[in-house]
């Protein structure tokens, strides 16, 4: 019998996940404690957690620089680059998710503690994610990151919409986790392990390799459930409802985190176990990638919610994303591709998420205030704010000065080197471009509408939400002036078999 | 002769046929009232294993090493490092031997005196219940039956604890005799006693043995718990292999140890080479580390806490500090029960097993050392209570937890053959005490009804009233003496013999013990002699208060000599008890027993004899006994008249409740027990489980349920399917609007055919 | 093959735990039947009221809670069997298993979760 050791499970690879669960479960217990009128302190005591997991973090960055990769839980997870640049990002979307939430959730007579610690547990179910590396593993880190959620979503009851949202999204994701678990079955029928890197070898063809086929069937079933959390089509369904009816916050950091989180799975999952058969699901990621890009920018011009149409619009950045996944199945592109889908998702991070606090200064406290027709005349009583959605809207867009150019030209980059030779991922490079264009019409209708519609522009900007703002503007316009530093550091984010 | 031994599973047999043959026929041997069929059954049984016993010593006169006679395998699982093997195997050496020869022996004596009582009290209680005739015929062949069944159970039950050679088969007989002990204390289970006026006196007699079997559990846990810390440490459950294992893994490391047998060594000078090595160097560290999962204490640390577990299992059958609560009140079971288990037998299994455990005590000094001090604390506790008693019975219940509290002290200071020898005479005169108070009592309720049988309440002229006859009450006797000589000489002699007053057999195995404690422990040493001069005292105070003075009530007056067959045996007890002290008699270095007992307990030392020690406990003992003379024997108690100890005021009252013991047990236990139990029967099993669970979710669910599935069927086969269909789907839609707004479905079919779509295309590219 | 055996002989056995003793008690007990005897259980009460009635959907929060108690037993029993040959860490992790379990039913607790409206 091989009992776990302290060595290998090398619990201070794996802190930042700890200290952050562990202080999930300790909060929910202080919280109630907390009375109704103080739970501001919940919000700082989770965000004290996210600060020491946050140091832990740059220790393990730093021990990572000097040392490389290790694996923790006996091969079950591991520590690499990419784990450890998603897990920044992840940290940072709870910061900000929860600077936004301060101000929101009193304004909307909802708050509980409860939200911060459900925060916290997401998260840490997107860092375990980001770290997977074990089929297990990968769907306890899934659920763990879309149970809280579930429960978010509906954190604006008795409202309807909010109850019906996490209803719509809880049964649906309870349906799409059914077939990542089929999947995974599948796949352990066939490999004989649900390490990843056990599952490359029985491909292979090392090995017993007992069933390929059952393999690539719990490929397919896989890419399902993941597909379903990164909101590609034809698994995207779910998004605008439900981004619509959960409460604004957690909209911004659903749409940022549980998508970054589904696409840390999605690139270890297929990149690591299932690299013999890239011919295969490099053409299905494709063809999605093709019409979740086209779906979500075509339908989210005809939206007049912003919300919503953040909420397509958000299926269409998923798509981009898609498409370097597809090109990382060329080994040579691999680092190239893995670094250009991460630091996508940084920008998108933060840029969202700064859109979703201009959404949120405008939302009225009936939860109104979102259309549209709302930004007209913003621009003359809120000039700064007018400044920083167009920012975010251009970053969206992918126009300079922004990092969503920087991040767009980077998928683009990859995409471009790995169809040589491939004409789908080409084909599916020239629609990234073109839909690009095309989602200007609807992110532009808002500086439009800011600077040249008369209104009477209503916002209301409170503390936490102005830092909030402020971070992610500055954030988004660092990145697209001097983009060297970050670029750097995804540079680094690799993948690396266990071990 | 080592042939002879392995007939040795017949003393265990032979009683268990009794029971087996006055279950099933006990009844139907009793054609007539006064037959005696299933006691003399019952008796010859007895009689039987004491003979067995008797050649069982012989045996081991020609061969002291004994042997281990294996009657079947009981328990064989495992394999690898987990084997559990525990057979029953009869161990006869000379410590079980002596055990065989005071269980068998007295336990006959009082099955025979059991003939006799037992007629006049299942007659007394059918008479009060106003039962005559066939009915009373009836209940007497049940009762008489089932008595001498339980009584012969309670034997075999006895030889099985006592013939054991593993600590698993000893629980067996521990809980065997506990059961017993449950059972016959609550003999008369159906009637509390109560007088004329409808009062219960007393205690109930289910609840005196529910309270004996409870406090019990506290100790058999803790002797559960040192079993498996055995089995857990030495990977075996047989005395011998323990031993050998424990003291091997004095010197080597445990998992050299854990194979070893006993049979491996040889038969003599090893063990006791290690015996002797160790005796001299008390103070070694035992430190060799124990696995126990992810610990590793100590030896020194493990054997302490088996040792202290051990100990807590012979505080409840022993009845020491602090679970000695339940002995007194044990006494309201048939008087030949508290003679035979209640005082000399499965009382004393504490002080055997501990003594079988010697070599595990020997490594273990602070655990020796509690056990002498609870010894001693319930030697002197208990003897200041029996000071302040009226009723004869508990008198000597309290004097038996003395008793045994002497024996415990004893064997935790090492003195094993002491505390054996004492326990041994004991049985003798406390036998013999208990069943003359039986005598007594027989008398007394002999003589209230002869006085009623001759008027109405012409006893009680004045004052009487206010207290209802009860037969154990001392203060309404009185000048028995007169009435009941046999009983008043014998009854002397076991009072003698308890107070320590020489030759008799208590003042030989007492000096031992006490000369045992003044070479190792001053503080026990005091607190015993203190305890001494007590049960002198109340011993003395006891012979005056009932056999001396004048008739104090009419029933006293009329009381009875009982008849021979309950005489004669008191008579062998009464001889037994002044001889007794032969047996390990200190003059001239003789210690008969001491040698006996060598053979087998690895521990055992010989005391000699100490003049100063002897000469100071019996001084004291006659100091007792005149102060009891003083104060009740020169001018007696007159009807009515208060006790003289009464003057003492709250210290009398102080002792007379016992030290409100089992007042601070119930503010301790009872009480938030009660509560405790009221929360779950009423917050968590009423309201929560039945009030709750039952009636809303299950009942509801149930219904809830059924209300689904059968209304529309039901109606659906009644009044056509088309009504129950639309009602159906009219529930269920109404039930579901609030969150179906229709498309989930739709979302879910989209998922669905991506599902298809990218299985379709696997297919097609891997099959096709 | 031979491990299927004991799970083959496992399903027997433990069919036959509950329906021996339900079917020995029907075909060797006497049977008197009477009014009192025939009644519906209802753990020694007399049912009160109707049977149709509405169920109330906090079943399911006890169920919940319920599961907390039920999850602790599945994965302590193999814990407790093992024990014996555990390092210290799983020791630990254990009683972190169930301190983790137990601040759920606290939370619950303290959530009015237990409280029947």
């Amino acid at each position: 019998m091989n009992l776990p050791t302290l060595e290998s499970i090398n619990l201070a690879a794996s802190l930042p996940v700890l200290i952050l669960a562990g202080w999930a479960c300790l909060l929910t217990a202080i919280d109630l404690f907390i009375s109704p009128e103080r739970k501001h302190w919940t919000a700082w005591l989770a965000v004290l957690g996210l600060l020491a997991s946050g140091v832990a973090l740059g220790f393990e960055a730093v021990a990572y620089s000097q040392r490389g990769a290790v694996s923790a839980f006996g091969d079950m997870a591991v520590v690499d680059g990419f784990a450890l640049f998603l897990q920044g990002v992840f940290l940072l979307s709870a910061f900000l998710g929860i600077l936004l939430a301060l101000n929101y959730l009193p304004r909307h007579n909802i708050e509980r503690g409860e939200y911060y610690t459900l925060l916290l547990f997401t998260t840490s179910g997107m860092m375990l994610m980001a770290m997977a590396a074990d089929l297990i593993v990968v769907f306890l880190a899934l659920e763990l990151l879309s149970l809280p959620l579930y429960v978010l979503s509906g954190f604006a009851h008795p409202r309807l919409d909010s109850e019906e949202a996490a209803m719509k999204y809880f049964l649906l994701g309870a349906f799409a986790s059914g077939f990542l678990v089929y999947g995974i079955a599948l796949t352990y029928g066939g490999a004989g392990t649900t390490l990843l890197s056990g599952v490359v070898e029985a491909l292979v063809g090392g090995g017993p390799a007992p069933n390929p086929v059952l393999a690539i069937v719990g490929m397919g079933l896989i890419l399902v459930g993941l597909g379903f959390k990164v909101a590609a089509v034809p698994f995207h369904m779910w998004t605008p409802d439900v981004y619509q009816g959960a409460p604004t916050p957690v909209t911004a950091f659903m749409s940022v985190g549980a998508k970054a989180g589904g696409f840390a799975a999605l690139l270890r999952v297929f990149l690591i176990a299932f690299p013999a058969t890239g011919d295969t699901w490099g053409v299905v990621i494709a063809i999605i990638a093709a019409l979740t890009m086209i779906l979500g920018n075509v339908v989210a011009i005809s939206q007049s919610n912003v919300k919503r149409m953040l909420a397509y619009s958000s299926i269409a950045h998923a798509g981009y994303v898609l498409v370097a996944v597809a090109a990382a199945r060329y080994p040579e592109v691999e680092p190239l591709a893995v670094s250009a889908a991460v630091f996508y998702l940084l920008t998108y991070a933060v840029t969202n998420l700064g859109a979703f606090a201009i959404v949120i200064a405008l939302e009225r406290d009936d939860g109104t205030g979102v259309e549209v027709e709302d930004f007209a005349g913003l621009a003359k009583t809120r000039p700064w704010l007018a400044i920083a959605m167009t920012l975010f809207m251009l970053s969206l867009t992918g126009i300079p000065p922004s990092a969503g150019m920087v991040g767009k030209f980077f998928v683009f980059q990859a995409a471009v080197q790995a169809s040589v030779g491939d004409p789908l991922i080409l084909t599916v490079t020239i629609i990234g471009v073109l839909t690009s264009v095309i989602s200007a019409f609807y992110y532009l209708r808002i500086p439009v509408m800011m600077y040249f519609r008369d209104g009477e522009g209503q916002a209301n900007v409170q503390p936490a939400l102005g830092v909030a703002l402020a971070l992610t503007a500055l954030a988004t316009f660092l990145l697209g002036v001097v983009p060297a530093p970050f670029l750097q550091m995804a540079r680094h984010a690799l993948l690396t078999l266990a071990g | 002769m080592d042939g002879l031994f392995s007939i040795v599973p017949l003393i265990i047999l032979a009683p268990f046929t009794g029971v087996l043959i006055n279950v099933f026929f006990g009844r139907k041997l009793m054609p007539r009232r006064d037959s005696v069929a299933p006691g003399v059954i019952a008796s010859s049984m007895a009689g039987f294993s004491f003979l067995i016993a008797v050649l069982m010593f012989f045996a081991l006169l020609a061969n002291p090493a004994g042997a281990e006679v294996p009657v079947l395998t009981w328990i064989n699982v495992g394999d690898g490092d987990f084997t559990l093997h525990i057979p029953w195997t009869l161990k006869v050496d000379t410590l079980s031997s002596v055990m065989m020869l005071v269980v068998t022996g007295v336990g006959t004596l009082i099955h025979i005196y059991a003939i006799g009582y037992m007629h006049g009290d299942i007659d007394e209680k059918a008479a009060s219940r106003g039962l005559e005739g066939e009915e009373a015929l009836d209940f007497k062949r049940r009762r008489y039956a089932r008595f001498f069944a339980f009584f012969n159970l309670f034997l075999g039950s006895m030889l099985v604890l006592v013939t054991a050679n593993n600590y698993l088969m000893m629980f067996v007989g521990w809980e065997l005799v506990g059961l017993c002990s449950y059972l016959l204390i609550g003999f008369w289970f159906d009637s509390p006693e109560k007088n004329e006026a409808g009062q219960i006196i007393g205690v109930l007699n289910s609840s005196a043995g529910r309270k004996a079997f409870v406090v019990n559990r506290v100790g058999d846990f803790g002797m559960l718990l040192a079993i498996m810390l055995i089995f857990w440490s030495f990977g075996t459950l047989e005395f011998d292999d323990v031993f050998a294992r424990a003291e091997c893994m004095i010197e080597a490391p445990q998992a050299e140890c854990l194979t070893l047998s006993a049979a491996e060594l040889a038969p003599q000078g090893e063990g006791e080479a290690a015996a002797e090595e160790h005796g001299e160097g008390e103070a070694r560290a035992l430190t060799t580390p124990i696995a126990l999962g992810p610990f590793a204490p100590t030896l020194g640390v493990v054997v302490t806490a088996i040792t202290l577990l051990l100990l807590l299992g012979a505080t409840g059958k022993s009845a020491q500090i602090p679970l000695f609560v339940w002995l007194p009140d044990a006494m309201a079971g048939p008087t030949p029960v508290s003679a035979l288990i209640h005082a000399a037998t499965m009382v004393t299994a504490g002080i055997y097993m501990i003594t079988r455990s010697n070599v595990l005590y020997a490594m273990a000094p602070v655990s020796g050392m509690v056990v002498a001090v609870i010894g001693g604390a319930t030697a002197f506790v208990a003897a200041s209570i029996a000071v302040a008693q009226f009723d004869i019975k508990r008198v000597l219940a309290y004097s038996t937890i003395s008793q045994l509290g002497f024996m415990i002290a004893a064997v935790g200071l090492g003195g094993y053959i002491a505390g054996i020898f004492h326990l041994a005479t004991h049985a003798f005169f406390k036998a013999l005490l208990f069943l003359g108070s039986g005598s007594v009592i027989h008398g007394m309720e002999h003589g209230h009804h002869h006085a009623h049988g001759q008027g109405e309440h012409h006893d009680a002229p004045h004052g009487e009233d206010e207290r209802p006859f009860d037969p154990q009450d001392m203060r309404q006797m009185g000048g028995l003496r007169k009435h009941m000589p046999v009983t008043t000489w014998v009854y002397i002699i076991g009072a003698l013999a308890l107070a320590g007053i020489p030759p008799l057999a208590g003042f030989w195995s007492k000096d031992e013990i006490l000369l045992d404690a003044s070479l190792n422990s001053t503080l026990v040493y005091i607190l015993l002699t203190v305890a001494a001069f007590f049960t002198a005292f109340y011993m003395g105070r006891q012979v005056f208060m009932v056999f001396y003075g004048s008739e104090r009530t009419e029933a006293a007056r009329h009381a009875q000599e009982s008849p021979p067959v309950m005489t004669i045996p008191l008579i062998v007890l009464a001889g037994l008890s002044v001889v007794g002290g032969l047996i390990n008699l200190p003059v001239g270095g003789l210690h008969p027993l001491g040698r006996w007992l060598e053979e087998s307990v690895a521990n055992a030392h010989i005391a000699s004899f100490n003049i100063l020690v002897a000469t100071i406990s019996t001084v004291l003992a006659l100091v007792a006994i005149g102060l009891s003379y003083l104060l009740y024997g020169r001018k007696p108690l007159e009807e009515g008249e208060a006790d003289p100890l009464y003057s003492t005021g709250p210290v009398f009252t102080f002792l007379n409740r016992k030290w409100y013991w089992d007042e601070l047990y119930a503010a301790i236990f009872v009480r938030p027990y009660n509560r405790l139990g009221d929360f779950l029967a009423n917050a968590v099993d009423w309201q929560f489980w039945h009030d709750f669970v039952h009636d809303r979710i299950i009942a509801d669910a149930f219904q809830g349920w059924a209300a689904i599935l059968s209304r529309p069927i039901d109606l659906g086969i009644v009044d056509g399917a088309v009504n129950g269909v639309a009602q159906l789907v009219e529930s269920t839609s109404r039930s579901l609007r609030r969150v179906q707004t229709g498309y989930v479905r739709n979302y879910a079919l989209a998922v669905l055919m991506g599902v298809v779509a990218i299985l379709a295309y696997l297919a097609i590219r891997f099959l096709v | 093959m031979k491990e299927w055996t004991f799970i083959a002989i496992l399903l027997i056995v433990s069919a036959m735990l509950p329906t021996v003793p339900i079917m020995g008690g029907r075909l060797l007990g006497p049977r008197k039947p009477n009014e009192q005897k025939s009644s519906t259980y209802e753990c020694g009460v007399e049912t009160v009221g109707d049977t149709w009635v509405q169920f109330k959907v906090q079943y399911y929060i006890f169920a919940l809670v319920f599961l907390v108690f039920d999850i602790e037993l599945v994965f302590l029993y193999p814990w407790a069997v093992a024990y014996n040959r555990l390092p210290l860490f799983g020791v630990i992790a254990g009683v972190v298993f169930i301190i983790t379990l137990a601040e759920a039913l606290i939370y619950a607790w303290r959530k009015g979760a237990l409280e029947w409206l």
